[in-house]
């Protein structure tokens, strides 16, 4: 059996860009052929099921190396399924789950299981990261190269930074060796110092405390210097304000061996727009000002921020429906990831095939996995419908976890389907 | 005109024709007070439930005062009574409290915005008795209550508040409300104590606490919370006070008919000194005597006045 995709604009940029029809048999790309359009002829075969993509575009499977899914251990709030069916339906072929669950995944058993399980789902694909530090407690390091065995891409702490240095240093040079990427959480806690929202006149109105841009600025640097001395890669996550993006810029400029993420609510929203203790716009790093807002787009412009990722992170009611300042930080953001950033190309900010560039092809070639939509390659292929409009609905989300602040805003542009080992796993 | 808030959350929510409505109310309460039976029936069978998840004595006092002065039966549930301490969110406390029909909820809580939060999950009246570092606004309200009293306006004077304006619910409260009011507010405080953004909120932050009050109207001294600082936000009260104590020399820059606020509990001889603080030019037990006032007529305006009568 075969699928062909047809009538669609291809776009895999640096490889091909045009009009041209896929033909996926079983779970490869076959062959990429000049557009039919004698359909009647190819409806009458029952051998082919026919995908007309007319007016849509066919891109190289998206990535999002940021997600939380929520198990083992927090499955009120997210399972591995209910994570995969959310990205199938962002568009999403696979992603990189963060360490952070219950057991913290800091050794080979748990990287085992949430593979095994995703496995079995047959949805998008799962690529853990594992722990850098035991329980991430930033004490001792993780057994990482037996994590990375048993398929782990990347090391993480996050939801926390690493505040031990000289801990850092090693756990740099230590993966250096076993060639595997260490992303950074950047944030210096004594001075975010328990804030939950932007410092600045927002916080003040609101009577919150603030995090100041520093708190994540001052860890940038850090882990750039890091980076320097040890000449180990670093991929610093969600990057929010101007003093990280022109760190990094500087940094890059230098040939420093960093690179970065940002995700859609830091170009999209601000801190005027968390309102009346509206937990789903509580974050970390927290929605900044509309400075910072711009430098990030203009980070994403000149490719200082390599790649968007969205920082999935869910959380029930339980969680969310509190005081703000005893809310969970994070927000859901598998399913409107692409829509948001879609926005970027709509306002003239990215070509499509840059955002491709930030969507799919460099969270691939981060995590070391091959992305090219070229004959005998897997197909994992994500098709974009970059007209369709819509309201942003979280009861349509696929995610057990509602918390978002985009609830009711119009977007233009969503995934048509999502196909992972030649199979469609969303289709709209 | 009627009182139409369900709520009293915050200064910001008041419109000015408010404010002064909540005051003229209030100034008629007080009369209440100085009869020798201080207690009118206006409600009567109404329930007030006082609900202070932070421990204070004296507004929770203002408040059950005012509550039996206008003959509301009045309950008090404080942190250790709640079931909070046994792991219940606020909001299923609250509609725990709302299932017995209260027809005031009158909440103190250290999370800014937790009385928003229930206010709009009960349908009984929320009154904000401070929230965290964001509001208080019965403070405030008070504090313009006794300006006005004093001084017979708001707009146009010059109004000091000298403190730890950062983490100040009452500083919040009283910045908004007196600029709303035509007030020309000045702030003085280390600058450890300036909150980002303060001045967007109607106030000038001075350079020093003498540019501070000179031509001062009213000066409002806050309350040094020893408790809520881990030491880094001044070296020690000896030096807090050389520079941001009010003293009789530093009194003097200011007008001659000056008055000196302050929300209690003070710290002699660091924010204030004692000789200022028992001048007279000193308000301080005027304010908790119209905090009374003005809280019946908060109650008064939410639960049994114009709210639900078509008076006008
Ligand atoms: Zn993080
Ligand atoms: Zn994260």
């Amino acid at each position: 059996m075969r699928i062909r995709i047809k009538g669609a604009r291809l776009l895999d940029p640096g490889n091909i860009d045009d009009n041209k029809d896929i033909i996926i048999k079983n779970h490869l790309i076959e062959a990429i052929v000049d557009p039919i359009f004698d359909s009647k002829e190819n409806e009458t075969r029952t051998d082919i099921e026919i995908i007309d993509a007319r007016g849509m575009i066919v891109v190289p499977g998206l990535i999002d190396i940021h997600v939380h899914l929520r198990e083992p251990g927090q499955e009120y709030k997210e399972t591995i399924e209910t994570g995969l069916m959310a990205a199938a339906k962002g568009g999403f072929t696979a992603i990189c789950s963060m360490p952070n669950t219950n057991p913290v995944n800091d050794n080979s058993q748990v990287t085992k299981f949430i593979i095994n399980c995703a496995n079995e789902l047959g949805l998008s694909k799962v690529y853990p990261t594992g722990a850098i530090t035991q329980g991430s407690m930033g004490n001792t390091l993780a057994e990482i190269y037996d994590m990375q065995q048993a398929g782990i891409v990347a090391v993480t702490d996050d939801g926390k930074p690493l505040e031990n240095s000289n801990l850092m240093r090693r756990a740099l040079e230590y993966c250096k060796g076993l060639d595997i990427p260490v992303f950074v959480h950047a944030e210096e806690l004594s001075i975010a110092d328990g804030g939950s929202m932007n410092e600045g006149f927002f916080a003040t109105f609101w009577g919150i405390k603030g995090i100041p841009n520093a708190a994540e600025s001052i860890m940038v640097v850090r882990d750039i210097a890091l980076s320097e001395l040890t000449g180990a890669p670093v991929h610093f996550c969600h990057i929010s304000t101007k003093e990280s993006v022109e760190a990094i810029r500087q940094a890059k400029k230098r040939g420093v061996k960093i690179t970065c993420e940002t995700a859609p609510h830091y170009f999209t929203l601000t801190d005027e727009d968390v309102k009346d203790y509206n937990t789903n716009f509580k974050m970390n790093p927290p929605l900044r000002s509309e400075e910072d807002r711009q430098a990030v787009i203009q980070g994403l412009v000149d490719g200082t921020i390599d790649l968007i990722a969205s920082d999935h992170a869910p959380h029930s009611i339980i969680e969310k429906d509190v005081e703000f300042d005893r809310a969970a930080f994070g927000i859901v953001g598998l399913e409107t990831s692409l829509s948001l950033s879609l926005k970027l190309v709509h306002d003239g900010f990215l070509t499509m095939a840059e955002l491709v560039n930030k969507m799919a092809k460099h969270p691939a070639k981060i995590i070391g996995i091959k992305n090219d939509i070229r004959p005998g390659n897997i197909a994992d292929l994500t098709i974009i419908d970059p007209g369709h409009t819509y309201e942003i609905d979280p009861a349509t989300f696929k995610s057990k976890s509602k918390n978002t602040p985009f609830a009711g805003l119009k977007v233009k542009g969503s995934t048509f389907l999502t196909m992972v080992n030649g199979k469609v796993v969303y289709l709209k | 005109m009627r009182f139409t808030k369900k709520d009293i959350l915050d200064i910001e929510s008041l419109e000015p024709r408010e404010i002064s409505m909540i005051l003229d109310t209030a100034q008629g309460m007080k009369e209440i007070s100085e009869r020798p039976v201080k207690k009118v029936p206006t409600l009567r069978g109404k329930t007030i439930v006082l609900f202070f998840q932070e421990p204070s004595t004296r507004t929770k006092l203002s408040f059950d005062t005012a509550a039996k002065r206008l003959s509301a039966d009045s309950i008090s549930i404080s942190k250790s009574s709640s079931s909070i301490v046994k792991g219940e969110t606020l909001i299923d406390t609250a509609k725990n409290l709302e299932a017995m029909k209260p027809d005031v909820i009158v909440l103190r809580h250290p999370s800014s915005g937790a009385p928003h939060l229930i206010a709009k999950r009960v349908n009984s009246s929320v009154i904000n008795a401070g929230d965290g570092i964001h509001a208080h606004p019965s403070q405030a309200l008070l504090d313009m209550m006794s300006v006005r009293e004093k001084k017979g306006k708001i707009e146009g004077l010059n109004i000091s508040i000298i403190g730890d304006i950062a983490h100040s619910r009452v500083a919040r409260s009283d910045i908004t409300g007196f600029s709303k009011m035509g007030a020309n507010v000045c702030i003085c405080a280390p600058k450890t104590m300036i909150p980002m953004g303060i001045e967007s909120l109607g106030c000038i932050v001075s350079p020093n606490m003498e540019t501070c009050i000179e031509g001062a109207d009213v000066i409002m001294m806050l309350r040094i919370q020893k408790e809520r600082q881990d030491n880094i936000l001044f070296p020690t009260e000896r030096e807090y006070a050389t520079l941001f104590g009010l003293n009789k020399a530093r009194l003097n820059l200011a007008k001659k008919d000056v008055i000196v606020m302050h929300p209690g509990p003070m710290n002699r001889g660091v924010e204030i000194s004692s000789d200022v603080a028992d001048s007279d030019s000193s308000m301080i037990l005027e304010q908790v005597t119209n905090g009374v006032a003005l809280r019946m007529a908060l109650f008064y305006l939410v639960a049994g006045g114009s709210r639900h009568a078509d008076s006008d």
